[in-house]
């Protein structure tokens, strides 16, 4: 794959990785970011990787547009010519009561029991392609197509944190309360954003997510565990095929 | 050990504490935030003594009233609010003395819309990754994560006594004019839009809209036509982005824009021209100008060059 290049005015590149939403690319990337972390380039101040695209903001008075393009570039070599894969992902477990206000309403639109949606949604890991929105929000892919339903038609004006929900063909978790469209099935104690740790987000993309569901009782003792302090979210090496 | 320096009599329309923003963090979601004016923080801090990137009150065109609770050197830059302290007008873009009981107020907003309030020592807010930036909406940093209210208490940071009557020359402060050239950089998604929409935008006037805070800008103006869709995948957007969603009428990116966004952008606003734009009140008019990468990075250096001999000039 040609890389693009791009200014984003004075500050900005962004590094373009095609126009496919694919797992190939997210991996690609990963190994571009894996690169930035272990050999800094002075001057670049952060980046933010996407479904196709990393963007990095820098400082011009260090590097310039043209010598940040040919420093990449060469990353970019470099990550073509490993043979290893880009650093292990993880799989976070996130417990989830399926008990949501929409769960019926996603069974009914899709002709199926809602055990048999919870089921489906259950059973995938969901690689999280980037992070944004708000704080802490994972963009996931992967979810089927069994059980896509369109988003209401009336948002709701308050959602809670924690909170899992399908719009269209995506899934995905409400890091803290906001507005919201998506159907929701149901929701995890675990906390995707939380400014009192050292560690504020919990996920980062290129790592993967699997719902686990658990019954409400699980769910209330779960939560008074973190709120204890006393409780680890537990996570798994996930078994990557190389391509 | 605490230094009290001011207590809030009236909040004004928006008060919050301000820094550079907070970086390194955009990649999990975390808004970058920080002052709308970063020129103005800068020369604040460093007419009292301070760090250029210490945390300063960002005011919005309707000043507060405070109350001063202990001895300290003070500086306002940015927009002309009408600074008064015990009724009478106080300089701008200069460090002066305010003493125990001493009461700063605002009258009516002269030129621009975001005047900054600096204190030698800082203020005394936790650092929230990396930064004293207040995020309103998700209730992260700053004072309480929120805007100033009557009341409130603000600390300084560490008890040093200040430098009074450091100023900026006046040929070196900004005029804020309400009509203003803006620069910026095409791109990146020009395919996207119809053969005629950059001509268009770099050749109309656009006017600042009320729909208008610290996320962005609402503009209006000649219609810009997209080829066939005004959505793209989802990516990282800059400051000063120019997106176009399908109505065709621009939106400006400003410091507290969402870190990814799925609608496409015409262009980017230089860095050098977004204290200026922090600067725009609602009826303002823009136009916008191209410049090339070369020019808008020898223009950001000039300007750190600026920076680094105030500051310099300012701690000896």
């Amino acid at each position: 794959m040609n890389l693009s290049y791009a200014p984003l005015g004075d500050t900005g590149m962004q590094v373009v990785f095609g126009n496919e939403i694919a797992k190939e690319t997210n991996q690609l990337i990963r190994r571009m970011t894996d690169q930035l972390k272990d050999h800094p380039v002075e001057g670049v101040i952060e980046w933010v990787p996407a479904y196709t695209t990393l963007t990095l903001y820098y400082d011009p008075s260090v590097i310039t547009y043209q010598e940040l393009q040919d420093t990449l570039q060469n990353i970019y070599q470099k990550v073509q010519e490993q043979r290893e894969a880009a650093s292990a992902s993880l799989v976070y477990i996130l417990p989830t009561y399926y008990g949501g206000e929409d769960l019926s309403h996603v069974a009914e639109h899709n002709n199926l029991t809602e055990e048999k949606v919870v089921q489906i949604h259950s059973s995938g890991d969901y690689l999280i392609y980037m992070m944004g929105f708000v704080p802490g929000f994972p963009y996931l892919g992967g979810m089927s197509e069994e059980i896509a339903t369109p988003r209401r038609e009336d948002p709701r004006p308050e959602i809670a944190p924690g909170s899992v929900g399908i719009a269209g063909s995506q899934t995905g978790v409400y890091p803290l309360t906001s507005p919201g469209g998506w159907q929701l099935i149901g929701r995890t104690p675990v906390k995707l954003y939380d400014p009192d740790q050292e560690k504020p987000i919990l996920l980062e993309s290129g790592h993967y997510i699997r719902f686990v569901p658990v019954s409400k009782e699980e769910y209330d003792e779960i939560e008074k565990a973190i709120e204890r302090g006393e409780y680890t979210v537990q996570t798994e090496a996930k078994e990557e095929v190389t391509p | 050990m605490s230094n009290p320096i001011f207590e809030i009599v009236k909040p004004g329309l928006l008060t919050t504490l301000q820094d550079e923003g907070r970086h390194g963090y955009q990649q999990y979601g975390i808004v970058a935030s920080g002052a709308m004016d970063p020129y103005a923080l800068k020369i604040a801090n460093f007419l009292v003594g301070n760090d250029g990137g210490e945390a300063a009150l960002e005011v919005t065109v309707m000043g507060p009233e405070m109350e001063v609770l202990g001895d300290a050197v003070v500086a306002i830059t940015g927009a002309n609010l009408s600074p008064r302290v015990n009724g009478h007008s106080v300089s701008m873009w200069k460090s002066f003395a305010v003493k125990q009981g001493d009461l700063l107020e605002f009258g009516q907003p002269v030129s621009g819309a975001r005047a900054y309030i600096s204190v030698a020592g800082g203020y005394d807010v936790p650092v929230v990754m990396g930064s004293k930036s207040t995020y309103l909406k998700a209730g992260m940093g700053g004072f309480e994560g929120r805007a100033l209210d009557k009341g409130d208490v603000l600390s300084k940071g560490e008890d040093v006594v200040g430098v009074k009557g450091r100023a900026l020359r006046p040929e070196e402060t900004p005029v804020y004019e309400r009509e203003m050239e803006i620069r910026v950089i095409p791109g990146p998604h020009l395919d996207a839009f119809s053969e005629d929409a950059l001509k268009t935008f770099l050749s109309s006037t656009y006017e600042v809209t009320p729909q208008s805070d610290r996320m962005g800008y609402r503009l209006k103006g000649p219609k810009l036509e997209h080829q066939t869709s005004a959505d793209i995948i989802s990516e990282a957007i800059p400051l000063g982005g120019i997106q176009v969603p399908a109505n065709g009428q621009p939106i400006l990116l400003m410091a507290d824009r969402q870190t990814t966004g799925g609608y496409t952008r015409i262009a980017t606003v230089i860095s050098s021209d977004i204290p200026y734009l922090a600067q725009a009140m609602p009826g303002c008019k823009l136009r916008f100008r191209e410049v090339s990468v070369e020019e808008a990075q020898e223009l950001y250096r000039e300007r750190e060059r600026f920076l680094r001999t105030i500051g310099r000039v300012a701690t000896v």
